[in-house]
């Protein structure tokens, strides 16, 4: 019986957001009417622990999807403060003289997008609006076509639009190549041997941005979009330690930390790691996206989260205090 | 002789390997060998997708628990690669690329695999939240300092970190937690990381040598 009830839980759902209309953002007030409605809820979940009755996983699942889902229909403004490492990453690219040629890897996948697309989009819009060249390449297969879904978005911004950056001349797409650390290996003596074709199958000496970029010396930014092996950790012990070009990176919040012994050796030109650096990557660029709206639901759920480790741990202590009662 | 050539075979070209790092005229040998090493990983796709179709024609054929599942794997990755192979659909015909907007690789690529996957990753949030209510115990010392450092990460990555500490003033600045975060992971997470990777490549040379030496085995499988 249960079954059929997620059923249609689910079915209404899928009905009550398909009739809503769109965009639906309630009122500050009602947002924070909402916030207290869902606080209260967690003080009740914390009281009922307390008293020894403990809660089960899916009423943990059930304040998480809420807390993910609300906050889309909220309207609340978020203080926000630049981090030094996306400041730092911020700084590298405005330095950035037009007409620069910046070399954008884009090394992950779908699973990581919702992380790093939003930095793909803050990137090739600051790009375009500076006129740098952007070259595109990947690592992983998918990252290319992630490449390829940021630009096509980025080119329908006004802005970007006036300017009509032209494929070929302002930016170009080499597409995939396998290999992992060997290709960025090879890439130091001759990016025509890598990717003799773009990914429309044009000859490299065909395309006019192309001309005379032979390897990293011709680079002047790399921009590393990563989320795993290979990625930032093998940009920087390849391109940066070998051959001296400058490498910039955006990563998910699972792979950030590890890469901040680059950054601290400054042989990582600035780092945006996970959502939060990806809304202030977009807040530095002025450039709001879809990173200014996840960061809601992240505040929320990250705030669930805390919320349920302390009802964890009160639960804790009510089961150390019956033991040493019935010890007693 | 089956395991005294493989290992020759490794430490004539380990060794070249090291030896080109130090003499510049010889540098273009790492070059070389890495394309031999992709040549070598083309043959690891085929094995691949073999593997998985006989691990998945296996579990359909005897029905066993899952076999549904296997169904959809089997279909997905012969889907997939019928229309990557032969570009069905795509504008430019077999000469053009599989990512080619229009192309039906292209089109399940953005319409299928990517929310897809999305949402596998998505299902997490609803995991570490169910894992850190049931394990994230302060039961000892070092568990509470882990406790403690996650909560300002935690709270630090977001902007009721900011929110909650944006009063404390300028020459206490420290002690907001967004900087408490970065604090973190500048310090104690920067000391840990660079520990493990000084011991990795610790780990990396010993193994290296090992092998080279004929010492490590075990890569030719059996018991030795």
């Amino acid at each position: 019986m249960n079954k059929y009830y997620s059923w249609l839980i689910l079915a209404a759902l899928i009905i009550v957001v398909a009739i809503l209309p769109k965009p639906l953002v309630i009122s500050p007030t009602a947002s924070v009417i909402v916030t207290i409605l869902l606080g209260i809820a967690l003080v009740w979940v914390l009281v009922l622990t307390i008293r020894g009755h403990l809660i089960g996983r899916r009423v943990v699942f059930l304040f998480i999807g809420a807390s993910l889902t609300l906050p889309f229909f909220m309207n609340f403004e978020m203080p926000i403060k630049v981090s030094p490492e996306v400041k730092i990453l911020y700084d590298a690219l405005a330095k950035l003289p037009p007409g620069s040629k910046v070399l954008a890897a884009f090394d992950y996948d779908p699973p990581s997008a919702p992380e790093l697309q939003p930095q793909a989009d803050a990137f090739m819009a600051y790009a375009f609006k500076h006129d740098l060249k952007v070259i595109i390449m990947g690592l992983w297969p998918q990252g290319p076509q992630q490449a390829n879904m940021s630009i096509d978005k980025v080119l329908q911004y006004p802005e970007i639009r006036a300017k009509n950056p032209k494929y070929g001349v302002d930016y170009v797409n080499l597409g995939f190549q396998s290999g992992n650390e060997f290709v960025i290996q090879r890439m130091g003596s001759s990016f025509r041997g890598m990717f003799p074709r773009d990914i429309y199958n044009t000859d490299y000496d065909k395309i006019p941005l192309l001309n005379g970029v032979e390897n990293f010396s011709n680079i002047d930014f790399v921009f590393n979009l990563s989320s795993g092996y290979p990625g930032t950790v093998e940009w920087v012990q390849i391109a940066v330690d070998r051959y001296g070009v400058k490498v910039g990176a955006g990563n998910t919040a699972v792979q950030a930390p590890s890469v901040y012994p680059y950054l601290s050796s400054r042989k990582l030109t600035g780092l945006a790691g996970g959502m939060s650096g990806a809304w202030q990557f977009e807040q530095a660029t002025q450039q709001p996206g879809k990173a200014s709206t996840y960061v809601l639901p992240q505040t929320f759920s990250h705030t669930v989260v805390i919320a349920f480790i302390i009802i964890g741990n009160a639960a804790l202590m009510v089961s150390y205090r019956r033991s040493k009662r019935g010890e007693a | 002789m089956k395991r005294q050539i493989p290992m020759l075979i490794l430490s004539a070209v380990g060794t070249l390997l090291v030896v080109s790092v130090f003499i510049p005229s010889a540098r273009h040998w790492q070059e070389d060998a890495s394309l031999y090493f992709d040549i070598i990983a083309v043959f690891a796709f085929f094995l691949g997708g073999g593997n998985l179709i006989r691990v998945h024609a296996e579990k359909v054929s005897r029905k066993s628990a899952g076999w549904i599942y296997s169904v959809v794997t089997l279909l997905g990755f012969g889907i997939m690669l019928v229309t990557g192979l032969f570009k069905i659909g795509n504008p430019n015909g077999i000469a053009g690329d599989i990512s080619q907007a229009g192309s039906y690789f292209q089109l399940l690529f953005q319409y299928v695999m990517s929310p897809l996957n999305s949402t596998m990753y998505a299902l997490l949030a609803f995991y570490v939240a169910s894992a850190s209510y049931r394990a994230f115990r302060a039961k000892n010392t070092e568990a509470t300092i882990l406790l403690v450092a996650a909560f300002v990460i935690l709270l630090g990555r977001t902007a009721l970190g900011v929110l909650l500490t944006n009063w404390i003033p300028a020459q206490f600045s420290v002690l907001q937690v967004p900087n408490l975060a970065i604090w973190i992971m500048n310090a104690p997470n920067l000391a840990g990381q660079r520990a493990i990777m000084i011991g990795i490549s610790l780990g990396v040379i010993s193994m290296s040598l090992r092998l080279l030496l004929g010492i490590e085995r075990s890569y030719l499988g059996g018991d030795n």
